[in-house]
């Protein structure tokens, strides 16, 4: 690196120490896993929605030279446990998820049978060779039908549809507010379901030793660490006997944050066989048997005064989760809840949140996770009550806006907002986009007989996931720093970043407080062996919390090596000075000690102080006070071609405040890479079952995810308000892009049809639906 | 992701090819670019016994100036069609046709005759093919014939190509410059929910549509409405609305019926305005 | 019944008997090793398995090793030499053109075969050259940039031995 040697590291664009083996070839994702003796394993899924299996019927499958076993539900079900869901509520209702069918199958893509062979091919041959008797049963393939009375029912035992309601009601009296409202602004929103889509599919090669009893599992995962708490209950292997290892993962987006079936299933077979097993998820069953996202539908009201004064909002929201809970199912409706307010003053409020069973994928936590249905509604709500009030949208905003000096700021929804000024931000991202020529823009083109829109959204998000009283299985972070004898630094995370580039960030936190060359620092995750703690990466948590992990085990350090420093300077730690990987101690002494000199004396261990033990290295757990609330302001313009009802993006401006930024070419990836998620689901992706169940959108071939032509030129800037939840100051920013652009891209696009007439259409915008309400209004 | 097992052979030339059909019958099937065949045998959608892989026959891949038409061997790629500078200078509606289709890696492995053959009612060079009333050489078992374009598609994947015949050639007018292919294309796959292609000669117009019925046709009711006539902006318009004139529409998650008949028009209107614009 | 064939990897002669129904990317991950061409979807569309076949893209899941029989192909295994990455590699380390790098090998095999044709290209010409590549990740703004950065550094080079098959016997 050109600049390497320039400090301080962090705040400067570097680029990234994972990519030199990315850009060569030479990473290793679990399908580039080759062990010896490892054999292949398919997955024979079903192709109804809801049926009796009647009879499967593998002998045919069997009998196919390579095939090493065809194994059903019967066979290995009681070895596998149940698939398990953290989440928990008091009402909930679970069906047993076991990890192939028992005697029914509840969705498309539910795995029935498993061959394993020599040769994927040849396990193909077999799974295809398997002959499974159905006998079809009524199907439930919508939510709002399934609360419906005389409806199917997903799992008749269950006996209802409703797997869970979940009020939130905080601030004020709701009831009050409504009374004393001056009108009552009605909208329903809908949040389709979308497929994550990571251009790496699932996989999972599994290997047991049975002289020790010990199984690695190799898993494009997000949590390894969680998977190794949760494995155990399923397949009987201690936790101290069980290795996980998240490979390089090819994206995840909240789809590899789940423990799913097949890690379970390859486990046994891999136990049961005594040989490895790999198993590689083809892009079908991605699409259909990997975590969906969103899917929910809601009413939404607000109470408000003639001058705009929010006064309390209510909103009835149904939240399809599919037949089955994976990991966190029911719990993403329930993150929409607590940031239901948005980046506003909002005194109360209430939802009601329901959980309902359909015979599809389950839906879990995708990109954003409950912040961008949350951010979606009350953005829209903003600018149609903008508009029904006659206010100008960015006016309403703004006095809605809590003030920098009102944080920590507490919320009707029971969070308390860390830091924030979200009039700096918006006022920012105004200037960027030269706010007054859009406008007038804008006007010209429609004087010109144009669609032309502009739209806003101001946002906040819940990042840095969290405090363990939040979370379902802890929101601490671990982290272990050791200095090397050679002075070379290895930094160990329990975070497991797949492109977010903490091997980087962390890196570069490390060389600045230690004051090495960033080239001895290397970063190790994901593999339950080196890092033995961890929450893993979600929620935006991996800098915010994981950073902050190793910059506490950083300080112990520091602290560890001045009092062998002042043993060798003769003198006491508070006449020890340490700047830049340097130790003097000015008016003591005139000796420098450095890093290489201090940590030979550390391992050879000949001249230590009494009560000082040898080697360099702390661990630390760090246990954040609360979530970090990052902020921003999102600003896009389209056009709208009245012919044939397609939106193009002319303008996006984005500015995000996630504190402090460590690597803001890093940021700015993250940034735009949510964006693209945005526009996506704004204009084109949904992921559609027919009224029978099936899955229509099971390839790219009819699942659209943005390409490069798709996407605009952007302006992007930001703020700085430091966190004052973590040392570092930072927020966290995995997920502002998705939760900000939504709002903005379809506010423009609402914004556009406003001339016309029309107030409202469910998302995504697709050409045809806008060229329907186009023609609804001709 | 993995295919069945099937057997395969390599002719070196179209009789070999045509022999191996012929022995063969409905167990083989042809292997030109691949890009129809081998997903679908990837998702075991097909599942021949036999492949018989023409992409080694010599000479099929050529685009030439012959007799006031420009032959194309069926084995030209996408990309070549694209590239071509005879077909530019001379009959640019095929080449900016090939330009839509798929993307780069699609355009340097499929041919077109193979993408013909196949049929897709929402491929893009079937609206061309007929707005220039190109013919195609077939040969098989009882010799070579020449099917015109308007006999070419029968119905959903289907052509008046015999299961024991090849293409060989496809031949365009070198006169056709007056042209333009204008689509919409679904979002997730690239191919044409509409798509429209025009030739502006001087003895009327031709337009071919594909994406829109279960095979592509020719608009006879803008071809009739423009007959003879000053092509004004009023009269394209007014033309353009029978795009979808006595065809019965697809639908599908990506454009319902209506939708696709709509683009159509649009469609229509939008190429024949950029034809006469270049004209 | 196996086929013979013979393909030049990376300017290395390869020879294997091989089942007719291997995919040529399953030929250059399982058979010849190299795991750094991807595989996405089964549908032609992520093009996480572009590779060069004689100097231009292809979606290797999409051809048979027996259709590459005589061909040249160059992965993104073959693309820095002697040490030294390609400017396409350099580019997309630059620019942070990757995050979780598993579309990366194809979309850098699609902006060589780019950058052959086109020099210096317009940002409509990168979106265009890279339609069939998907990037989950980075929303390609970078990866525009690393084109343009490739661009103007050299990208234009392509191996110069990779567009020629070996001799056909």
């Amino acid at each position: 690196m050109a600049d390497a040697n320039t400090t301080p590291y962090v705040g400067r664009a570097m680029k990234r120490i994972e990519d030199p083996r990315l850009i060569t070839g030479a990473g290793t994702y679990t399908d580039d896993l080759r062990l010896s003796g490892m054999v292949h394993a398919a997955i024979l899924r079903s192709p109804h929605a809801h049926a009796r299996i009647k009879k499967i019927d593998t002998a045919a499958a069997r009998a196919i030279p390579g095939v090493v076993a065809v194994l059903t539900g019967a066979d290995v079900n009681a070895s596998c446990g149940f698939v398990p869901c953290a989440a928990s509520m008091p009402d909930l209702k679970a069906p047993k998820h076991t990890v192939l069918a028992g005697d029914r199958v509840y969705f498309v893509g539910h795995a029935v049978a498993v061959a394993i062979a020599s040769d994927p091919y040849v396990a193909r041959d077999a799974i295809d060779a398997i002959d499974v008797d159905y006998d079809p049963l009524p199907v439930v393939a919508n939510a709002e039908d399934a609360v419906k009375s005389g409806s199917p029912l997903t799992h008749p035992d269950l006996g209802t549809n409703v797997a869970y309601t979940h009020n939130v009601s905080g601030g004020g009296n709701i009831d009050e507010a409504f009374r004393k409202a001056d009108r009552i602004v009605k909208h329903r929103l809908y949040h389709q379901r979308l497929t994550p889509m990571p251009i790496e599919p699932r996989g999972v090669v599994a290997s047991y030793h049975a002289g020790e009893g010990a199984l690695t599992l190799w898993t494009s995962t997000q949590i390894p660490h969680l998977i190794r708490t949760l494995l155990p209950g399923m397949i009987g292997v201690p936790e101290n006997k069980m290795r996980i290892v998240a490979p390089e993962v090819g994206g995840g987006f909240g789809a590899k944050l789940n423990v799913y079936a097949e890690e379970a299933l390859i486990s046994h077979l891999a136990m049961r066989l005594h040989t490895p097993v790999k198993w590689i998820e083809s892009r079908r069953d991605n699409a259909s048997a990997t975590i969906h996202g969103r899917d929910q539908i809601g009413e939404y009201e607000v109470a408000v005064k003639n001058d705009g004064t929010i006064l309390g909002l209510k909103s009835k929201t149904i939240a399809d989760l599919g037949s089955y809970l994976q990991l966190l199912t029911p719990a993403v409706p329930t993150l929409t809840g607590l940031v239901l307010t948005g980046c506003y003053k909002i005194p109360a409020v209430k939802m009601e949140i329901v959980g309902v069973y359909t015979h599809k994928m389950a839906t879990d936590a995708y990109r954003g996770a409950g912040r961008p249905e949350a951010t979606y509604l009350i953005e829209r709500l903003m600018d149609v009550i903008a508009q029904e009030l006659k206010i100008d949208r960015l006016e309403l905003r703004l006095k809605h806006f809590p003030a920098p000096g009102d944080f920590p700021f507490p919320t009707s929804c029971g969070l308390v907002y860390d830091s924030g000024n979200y009039a700096a931000a918006l006022t920012k991202a105004k200037q960027l986009a030269n706010w007054d020529q859009l406008l007038k823009d804008r006007a010209a083109a429609r004087a010109a007989g144009k669609l032309s829109g502009i739209g806003v959204s101001t946002y906040v998000e819940i990042c840095a996931m969290g405090p363990s009283k939040a979370m379902p299985a802890g929101g601490w972070e671990w982290g272990c720093v050791r200095m090397e004898i050679s002075a070379k630094v290895t930094v160990i995370t329990g975070v497991s970043p797949h492109g977010q580039g903490q091997e980087t960030t962390f890196a570069q936190i490390v060389a600045d407080r230690i004051g090495v060359p960033i080239e001895d620092v290397v970063v190790m995750h994901g593999d339950t062996a080196v890092a033995h703690y961890g929450r893993d990466t979600y929620g935006s948590r991996g800098t915010a919390v994981g950073g902050t992990a190793i910059v506490m085990c950083i300080d112990k350090i520091l602290t560890k090596a001045k009092i062998l420093a002042a043993h060798l300077f003769e003198t006491t730690v508070d006449h020890v000075v340490f700047e830049k990987g340097t130790f003097t101690s000015p008016g003591v002494t005139n000796r420098v000690i450095t890093w290489p000199e201090l940590a030979g004396e550390f391992y050879v261990a000949k001249n230590l102080p009494a009560d000082l033990e040898p080697g360099l290295e702390a661990s630390s757990f760090f246990e954040p006070q609360n979530f970090t609330f990052p902020f921003g302001t999102h600003i896009a313009v389209v056009d709208v071609d009245r012919d044939t009802g397609q939106v193009t993006i002319t303008k996006y401006v984005a500015v995000d405040d996630c504190g402090p930024q460590i690597n803001p070419l890093i940021v700015e990836g993250q940034v735009q890479g949510g964006i693209a998620h945005s526009i996506g689901q704004v204009l084109f992706e949904q992921t559609i079952y027919d009224e029978d169940g099936q899955l229509v959108t099971g390839e790219f071939m009819d699942y659209a995810i943005p390409r490069a032509h798709d996407i605009p030129d952007y302006i992007l800037g930001s703020t700085v308000t430091p966190s004052p939840v973590n040392p570092l100051g930072v927020k966290g920013v995995g997920e502002a892009g998705t939760i900000g652009a939504t709002p903005a891209i379809a506010n423009a696009v609402m914004d556009a049809l406003e001339p016309l007439g029309i107030t409202h259409m469910n998302l995504p915008l697709t050409p045809e639906k806008v060229w329907q309400a186009i023609k609804s209004k001709n | 992701m993995y295919p069945a097992n099937f057997d395969y052979v390599r002719p070196s030339t179209v009789e070999e090819a045509v022999r191996l059909l012929a022995k063969h019958g409905d167990d083989a099937k042809l292997l030109a670019g691949g890009h129809s065949l081998i997903p679908a045998m990837k998702l075991r959608l097909a599942r021949p016994k036999v492949v018989v892989d023409i992409g080694r026959i010599a000479h099929l891949s050529y685009i030439r100036e012959a007799g006031g038409a420009i032959a194309i061997g069926a084995m030209t790629t996408h990309a070549d069609v694209q590239a071509s500078k005879t077909l530019r200078d001379k009959s640019p509606l095929l080449a900016e046709t090939a330009s839509h289709i798929g993307d780069v890696q699609v355009r340097n492995k499929g041919t077109i005759g193979g993408s013909l053959v196949h049929a897709d009612p929402a491929a893009d060079y079937p609206a061309s093919i007929l707005a220039l009333d190109a013919e195609i050489d077939v040969v098989g078992p009882r010799g070579t014939r020449t099917i015109k374009a308007v006999d070419f598609f029968v119905d959903l994947l289907q052509t008046a190509v015999a299961a024991d015949e090849i293409v060989t050639e496809i031949r365009v007018p070198a006169t056709a410059k007056t042209v333009a292919y204008v689509k919409t294309e679904q979002k997730a796959s690239g191919f044409a929910l509409a798509g429209a292609a025009v030739v502006i000669g001087p003895n009327g117009v031709r337009v071919g549509i594909t994406g829109v019925a279960a095979k592509a046709y020719r608009a006879a009711g803008v071809e009739k409405a423009l007959a003879g006539q000053k092509l004004t902006p009023d009269l394209i318009a007014r033309a353009s609305a029978q795009a979808s004139a006595g065809v019965d529409p697809l639908g599908d998650i990506h454009a319902s019926p209506s939708f696709r008949a709509h683009l159509a028009q649009v469609n229509t209107r939008r190429a024949l305005e950029q034809a006469v614009r270049r004209s | 019944m196996p086929v013979h064939v013979h393909v030049n990897v990376n300017q290395s002669d390869q020879h294997h008997d091989v089942e007719p129904r291997l995919l040529l990317v399953h030929y250059l991950r399982d058979v010849c090793g190299l795991t750094g061409t991807h595989v996405g979807c089964e549908t032609s569309l992520c093009g996480s398995c572009t590779v060069l076949v004689d100097g231009k893209a292809v979606k290797s899941c999409t051809m048979f090793a027996v259709q590459a029989d005589g061909s040249a192909v160059t992965t993104v295994e073959g693309l820095a030499k002697d040490g030294q990455l390609h400017p396409v590699q350099q580019g997309f380390w630059e620019c942070h053109g990757l995050q979780c790098g598993f579309c990366t090998p194809g979309m850098m095999m699609a902006s060589v075969a780019l950058l052959a044709q086109t020099a210096k290209p317009s940002r409509e010409q990168i979106t265009e050259g890279l339609r069939g590549n998907l990037c989950r990740c980075t929303g390609y703004s970078h990866i525009i940039d690393a084109v343009n950065h490739a661009a103007a550094h050299g990208g234009v080079r392509l191996q110069p031995d990779s567009a020629q098959g070996v001799a056909r016997g």
